[in-house]
């Protein structure tokens, strides 16, 4: 088993190397772009969620801010997408910012409730803005990215530039759960109070992480519209946001790669169970209960608990430690 | 945990990578539909009507010899997931054509894939956008908003009442036709004094109807999809609003009429010539093809036929004549689909032309009325 960060990291950015070449030609190239564009709000989420301890049922709200400001902008105003993806975010993250400081005050199911309603408004905006928006019929005409000669125009290249970023997030992520900010958040999920005696600024770490996920998914929206060309207010709902929290459950509370996991999971495993056609959403739901029901700390703890039992051939009165 | 995880994960992507089968010759079409989701009630008849006439044509022996093997697909709804899955059925089913998806954001969301990938794509989607400008590869069945509108415009201007109030949804059907019948309504000599619109889950629109009471208004227009158009057809009743109420096209279903009950009565809508398949003159072109679905998806669903099974049954029929006509290359398909003339489906008849890839005139709407909780013609 590798313990060490460093070659954890590097395994993954392996895997992630190879899946190209495994998928040569096929169409699960393209879903493994959203995986990775899920991958990166995942993680945002997570760092909030799982490290911090502070629910948001609103992150599909700025995920698509970004997609709309970068749509909006390169679309319509023609204006140049690299230094829009970067303005987006940086305004995305202030905007966290300012609206965290009277959000974050608030613990639990009111914290869920006002990042819910803060959902809510920006996707009734992105809908009755019609002129700048295109409002619920969508906006078309987003172009690709370009570097230098390159053009992201198609799912292989789109599905480097999309993880690159992705591993840089991860590599961010991994470095800043690991660092004193990361113990701090950790303080701060389980006591506050403790976490505020022992000298930690609670109140702005808050924020502080609350706009560096804002900034992520911000991040992630920027890219979706420009893979996808096409941006609706239906992909950035509450449904959306119920989805993120759902990835980040199911891969595991307060660990990177678990976020990975869980996005990989969500974004792939209706394309395999299509063949059950009117019943995969049943199957689905039943699945997402067992997992949850067995594996209450995650994938990423859960599935080497099994294999480890699995290896030891279930020897009887021997437990795992789950 | 590390590497040992990651390495099972990478088996699981080996195994599933090698998943591509090989059969008899066969015609593949794509179908790309919202069977679940908000938009259900258009995927569902839609993949319905598919199925049976794909089966129909096959037990008659397929296409020139050829069975057509229709792959479905239900998207959700999701333009994510329509993207993903047209990526699917172009580089993993290769099929020759595809029809859907079922709304206009799913439509616009993977039109870049089949013009960049050379397949053609028959929309069941309403939206003006998507075949508007003409796209090399993209057609669309269900009938243009603007062709509704202008049934009503005329009967308004024909009736002389050229005043009017537009109440309408606030989602993609909506917004639609509130920019047609503002844009049109110049045309026609009518003034569009009242505009308001509400919101898709709303319970009740009292407050906008008593707006609308208060202005010069001589007849209302509500332009939405079930439900919202009853709750104002009850509101308005209950306001004791005298003017005539119009609706879309959009309600054209008995559902519409349950919902709204008595106070269904006397509204006229622009409809398609489903619903009054049976009260048509023998001499309509479309009789034949739509006595013929009505019949055929009653038997095979226990359900009335509506709009949204109609626009899949148009896209298999015109699918079927192209091949017909030419081969069943995609480029064939599109070249004898542009050359599609007087084509008598259940949306009305088509003719498409390199300019028009929407096919439809005027005529492919009648305005009907509610009466005794039934549909009658308006002359």
């Amino acid at each position: 088993m590798i313990k060490h960060p460093l070659c954890k990291y590097t395994a993954f950015v392996a895997l992630i190397l190879i899946i190209p070449f495994v998928l040569k030609g096929s169409y699960l190239i393209n879903v493994m772009v959203f995986v990775g564009i899920n991958t990166m709000l995942a993680i945002a989420l997570n760092l909030l969620l799982g490290y911090a301890g502070q629910i948001s049922l609103g992150h599909a709200a700025f995920f698509g801010l970004g997609a709309y400001l970068s749509g909006v902008l390169t679309a319509t105003h023609g204006m140049n997408p690299w230094l829009v993806m970067v303005a987006a975010a940086v305004g995305v993250g202030l905007l966290a910012f300012v609206i965290g400081f009277p959000i974050l005050r608030l613990k639990g199911h009111y914290l869920a409730m006002a990042t819910l309603g803060f959902g809510i408004i920006v996707y009734i905006v992105f809908n009755e803005t019609v002129d700048i928006t295109g409002g619920p019929s969508g906006l078309s005409g987003i172009p690709n990215l370009k570097l230098g000669p390159v053009a992201f125009d198609s799912d292989l290249k789109n599905y480097y530039l999309v993880w690159i970023v992705t591993l840089l997030v991860v590599l961010l992520a991994v470095n800043l759960a690991d660092s004193r900010i990361g113990r701090s958040l950790r303080a701060i999920h389980d006591s506050e109070v403790a976490a505020r005696v022992m000298g930690v600024n609670a109140r702005l770490l808050k924020v502080q992480i609350f706009a560096l996920s804002a900034v992520i998914s911000s991040l992630a929206g920027s890219l979706y519209a420009h893979t996808m060309a096409f941006v609706a207010p239906a992909s950035f709902g509450f449904n959306f946001s119920v989805e993120l929290l759902t990835m980040v459950v199911i891969g595991g509370l307060g660990s990177i790669y678990g976020s990975f996991l869980g996005a990989l999971l969500l974004t792939l495993l209706p394309e395999f169970l299509r063949f059950l056609h009117d019943y995969d959403i049943v199957f689905y739901g039943l699945l997402l209960m067992v997992m949850i029901m067995f594996m209450p700390g995650g994938l990423v703890r859960g599935i080497p608990a099994l294999l480890r039992r699995m290896m030891t051939g279930r020897k009887k009165g021997e437990t795992v430690d789950a | 945990m590390g590497h040992r995880l990651l390495s099972y994960l990478l088996a699981a992507v080996f195994m599933l990578s090698g998943a591509s089968a090989f059969a008899a010759p066969t015609i593949k079409i794509g179908a790309l539909f919202s069977v679940t989701g908000p938009a259900a009630f258009l995927g569902e008849p839609e993949r319905n009507t598919a199925v049976m006439v794909v089966d129909q044509i096959n037990k008659a022996g397929g296409i020139k010899g050829k069975k057509i093997e229709l792959i479905v697909y239900d998207t959700n709804g999701d333009a994510t997931k329509a993207k993903q899955l047209v990526n699917k059925l172009i580089k993993n089913d290769k099929v020759s054509a595809i029809i859907g998806p079922s709304t206009t954001g799913e439509s616009m969301a993977i039109i870049n894939d089949v013009e960049k990938a050379g397949v053609p794509l028959i929309s069941c989607a309403a939206g003006i956008k998507i075949t508007e400008p003409v796209k090399k590869w993209v057609f669309k069945t269900a009938q243009n908003d603007s062709l509704a509108v202008a049934r009503i415009y005329e009967y308004l201007q024909k009736n002389r009442l050229n005043k009017v109030a537009i109440l309408t949804v606030s989602d993609g059907f909506g917004q639609s036709g509130r920019e047609q019948l503002k844009a049109q309504a110049k045309k026609y000599g009518i003034s569009v004094v009242s505009d308001d619109t509400y919101g898709p889950k709303d319970t009740d629109m009292s407050p906008q109807l008593t707006k609308i009471r208060g202005s010069k208004a001589q007849a209302l227009i509500c332009w939405g999809t079930n439900p919202g158009p009853a709750v104002v057809a009850k509101n308005a009743r209950q306001l004791g609003l005298k003017m005539p109420v119009f609706m879309s096209h959009g309600v054209s279903s008995k559902k519409f009429i349950q919902l709204a009950g008595d106070a269904a009565e006397g509204l006229k809508l622009p409809s398609g010539k489903v619903i009054v398949a049976d009260l048509l003159p023998a001499s309509d072109p479309q009789k034949k093809s739509l006595m013929a679905f009505v019949n055929d998806y009653k038997k095979h669903y226990r359900a009335e036929g509506d709009h949204f099974g109609g626009h899949a049954w148009d896209a298999v029929m015109l699918l079927k004549g192209a091949i017909e006509r030419g081969g069943d290359t995609p480029a064939a398909i599109r070249d004898q689909l542009e050359k599609t003339r007087q084509f008598h489906g259940i949306g009305g008849t088509f003719t498409f032309t390199s300019q028009d890839h929407a096919g439809l005139g005027k005529d492919a709407f009648v305005l009907v009325e509610v009466k005794n909780k039934d549909w009658v013609i308006v002359k």
